[in-house]
């Protein structure tokens, strides 16, 4: 099939229709609102509903319905929008109730801005809302990984009864670039367990209230086998340059493609350094951090956020070499800046 | 080799839709490219840039530049937030209708020429932009220019066929003015 | 010999775990008697609130969902745009509807969204222990209105069925009483014309249903039932408020 140039948010849009995804439930906000947008119109030809909620709060909950009827469903944000949400994200982790969600990405806190920023990456990964739960967080970065990673995500959504969280930059969603676009999904998974109607079966209950301990405990136990499981197969990442690397950058989203250009240059000026590149924010890729341990003197971690993947490089390098950290907020770094900011490193450390 | 052009003007003079004609054409051709337009601080009415890369075998890393090699300069607050930053021995051109100051480098191939009043006589004042695509391709030659006359119609899929036609026009002006005076 | 009580098919039979003279048993019973006339319990989906029938999933015999406060229209609205033919109901109490989940509900019935609503007001928070609901009448002693609701300092309570039922997108809109067996007969037969609205496809269906809370009033089941008929009927008058279809 020909390449189709389209903006990342409305590559995205696609890949959910492709995905099979027909219901969307979602609320204004920028710059995720052109996800919506496309939806709005996508969504009515192929019989599938949009649905503009009246609030993000009610959004979620629409899927929390929706994904229990057994349909592929989906809403998005950005920032505010997602810090409403995560009363439902809960709920919805609890009930084991796959869905996705996108959060095409602004800064904070408060309303901060509608400017690039990674600074979710703690509400999307660390919970966010009450109780003990994980979401699986995916984070493209290309036009084209924000259609494969939409049906990806629907994928493992509904292999492991969980929902999805994919997080992109707000400039991600805006730029264009060709797009294979791939194949509709056939593959279904089984839902037995989903709310239609019993007939001719007994009731199914969704439901996340467990009043007596015993209950409650094993019912967190269960969850974190499930998450343990998925911890085990699901880590993503990209390795550019790593098996020699003295130095290793840690980055995600587009902002690692605008490190992976400053690696090439750092390494023409003799530095021996290389790239990891999360795919999956969670399961966070520790064991591929972990294998770079035989070589790696210094890890630097780049976000658009004043430092919050970092604590997960830390955690996985477990002090064996020192983390550093480089920061912008509101702006996606140059890659002359970025290697400005190799460099520096690098001279610090003696590996320049 | 990767390329990394520049266009940026006020909000409104098409700047965005120069970048997406390059895009689609390199498209068209098999080629990888990426564009990014100006996002977040502008306001609306303000100044529009955006930066498309052109790579014509290896994947683009960064989508993003502080150092284009090319810059299409449509009004004077652009040259002066951008000209210091173009690659040494890359092209500047500057639409001298709204620049009304030489540019200071000395290193680079630099070409101008008064959009506003060439679209004007053509009597298709909204599209200078084109007018400036036009003379860019000529003049470099980075995507066929056949390349871009085809992707006309399917960029401008839905409009009025006069429409059209009168960016076409436009673009062929400024593909012979690059011609005959450059 | 002839059967004169029997559990409704679309009950569980399972014990209810409220307190003596609550009215939410006579509820359940209503509406599961309704599903069974109406032949719907295998095609129904249930949505329990946060309060008192958070545990509803126990005792009706249809598949269920347990939605977090407030947002039960909500999820019927996920459920139905899916199922398009089956009958999706939410039972809702008055902190649930009237509080927390004020935009979903206003919502759900502004959208005209096919689901029925039983909105249960007691005029109390019952599981939180009898706090002030948005429905607590004025000069009602609660624990959180020790010297009585006071309309300076919280304002006047509630009329959930004269607020929603102008709405176009509202089809069928009523406030019945549990405290008589007449007023019960009557509750069920809204009830039942609810269900109907959603099946004929007519649009959004509510019915308040006014009931006891005898533990957090401080009275008797007895008393209870009388203090309803005194104090709730005369500010939330009983009768049907819209019905689109004018059967």
């Amino acid at each position: 099939m020909a390449r189709v140039l389209m903006k990342g948010n409305e590559a995205l849009g696609e890949g959910a229709v492709i995905a099979g995804c027909r219901y969307f439930f979602g609320y204004p906000i920028t710059p995720q609102s052109e996800v919506a947008e496309y939806l709005a119109r996508r969504l009515p030809q192929v019989d599938g509903v949009f649905l503009q909620a009246e609030s993000e709060v009610a959004a979620i909950n629409m899927v929390y319905g929706g994904s229990a009827a057994g349909a592929r469903v989906m809403t998005g944000s950005s920032g505010p929008g997602l810090s409403l949400k995560q009363e439902g994200i809960s709920f919805i982790a609890e009930a084991e109730l796959p869905c996705v969600i996108a959060n095409i990405s602004r800064g904070g806190p408060g309303l901060g801005g509608i400017q690039p920023a990674q600074s979710d990456y703690f509400q999307s990964c660390k919970g966010g809302g009450h109780g003990d739960y994980r979401l699986i967080v995916l984070a493209p970065s290309s036009v084209q990984e924000m259609m494969d990673f939409a049906l990806l995500a629907f994928d493992l959504a509904d292999r492991y009864r969980t929902p999805v969280l994919i997080m992109s930059e707000g400039m991600l969603g805006q730029m264009m670039e060709p797009v294979q676009v791939r194949e509709p999904v056939t593959e279904r998974y089984e839902k037995p367990w989903a709310t239609t109607g019993c007939i001719n079966r007994e009731p199914n209950i969704v439901n996340t209230l467990h009043l007596l301990p015993t209950e409650l405990e094993d019912r967190n136990q269960h969850l974190f086998s499930k998450y343990a499981r998925i911890a085990a197969e699901e880590k993503r990442a990209e390795m550019v340059m790593t098996e020699d690397a003295e130095l290793v950058v840690v980055a995600y989203g587009l902002l690692s493609r605008v490190v992976k250009k400053a690696i090439t240059e750092v390494r023409a000026r003799g530095v021996k350094a290389g790239l990891i590149r999360p795919l999956t924010l969670w399961p966070f890729p520790d064991t591929h951090i972990q294998k770079c341990l035989d070589t790696a003197k210094l890890f630097l971690t780049i976000e658009i956020s004043m430092g919050q993947m970092v604590e997960d490089v830390k955690l996985a390098v477990n002090g064996r070499v020192p983390v550093e950290f480089y920061g912008r907020i509101g702006v996606i770094p140059s890659p002359q800046e970025i290697e400005r900011a190799i460099m520096a490193v690098a001279e610090r450390g003696g590996l320049a | 080799m990767e390329k990394q052009i520049l266009v940026a003007g006020f909000g409104g003079q098409g700047v965005l839709s120069i970048g997406l004609f390059l895009t689609y054409a390199a498209m068209s051709e098999g080629r990888n490219v990426s564009y990014v337009p100006s996002y977040g601080a502008e306001m609306r009415g303000g100044t529009a840039n955006c930066i498309v890369t052109i790579a014509d075998d290896e994947e683009i890393s960064s989508p993003l530049t502080e150092t284009p090699r090319d810059a299409l300069i449509l009004n004077r607050p652009s040259l002066d937030r951008f000209e210091e930053r173009i690659q040494p021995g890359g092209v500047l051109i500057i639409n001298t209708s709204l620049v009304d100051r030489e540019p200071q480098r000395e290193d680079l191939q630099i070409r101008q020429l008064p959009l506003n009043e060439m679209a004007d006589k053509i009597g298709a004042p909204r599209s200078a932009n084109m007018i400036m695509l036009g003379a860019y391709i000529a003049f470099t030659g980075i995507v066929d220019m056949t390349a871009v006359l085809d992707g006309f119609e399917d960029i401008f899929k839905g409009r009025k066929s006069a429409t059209i036609e009168r960016n076409r026009k436009a673009f062929l002006t400024g593909v012979e003015y690059a011609r005959n005076n450059w | 010999m002839k059967t004169v009580f029997k559990v409704p098919q679309s009950l569980t039979g399972k014990e209810w775990h409220y307190c003596p003279g609550c009215g939410h048993g006579i509820i359940h019973r209503l509406i599961a008697e309704c599903m069974d006339e109406l032949d719907v319990r295998e095609k129904t989906v249930g949505i329990c609130p946060v309060g008192c029938g958070v545990l509803a999933y126990e005792y009706f015999n249809c598949d269920m969902l347990e939605a977090a406060h407030g947002r039960a229209p909500a999820v019927g609205t996920g459920l139905k745009r899916v199922l398009k033919d089956r009958v999706i109901f939410t039972y809702q109490g008055d902190g649930d509807l009237a509080s927390i989940g004020m935009a979903e509900i206003v919502h759900a019935a502004s959208r005209g969204e096919k689901i029925s609503v039983f909105f249960i007001n007691n005029t109390v928070y019952g599981m939180t222990g009898g706090q002030m609901a948005p429905t607590t009448l004025l000069g009602q002693v609660t624990t959180t209105s020790p010297y009585g609701r006071d309309k300076d300092r919280e304002g006047y309570p509630i009329r959930i069925a004269e607020m929603l039922a102008p709405f176009e997108g509202a089809a069928y809109v009523a406030r019945v009483a549990i405290n008589t067996p007449a007023n019960a007969a009557r509750a069920k037969r809204a009830i039942k014309k609810a269900f109907e609205t959603q099946l004929n496809g007519a649009g959004f269906s509510l019915v308040e249903i006014l009931s006891t809370c005898p533990t957090n009033w401080g009275l008797s089941p007895v008393e209870a039932m009388q203090w309803l008929a005194d104090n709730m009927i005369p500010y939330y008058p009983l009768g049907v408020y819209k019905d689109k279809e004018g059967r």
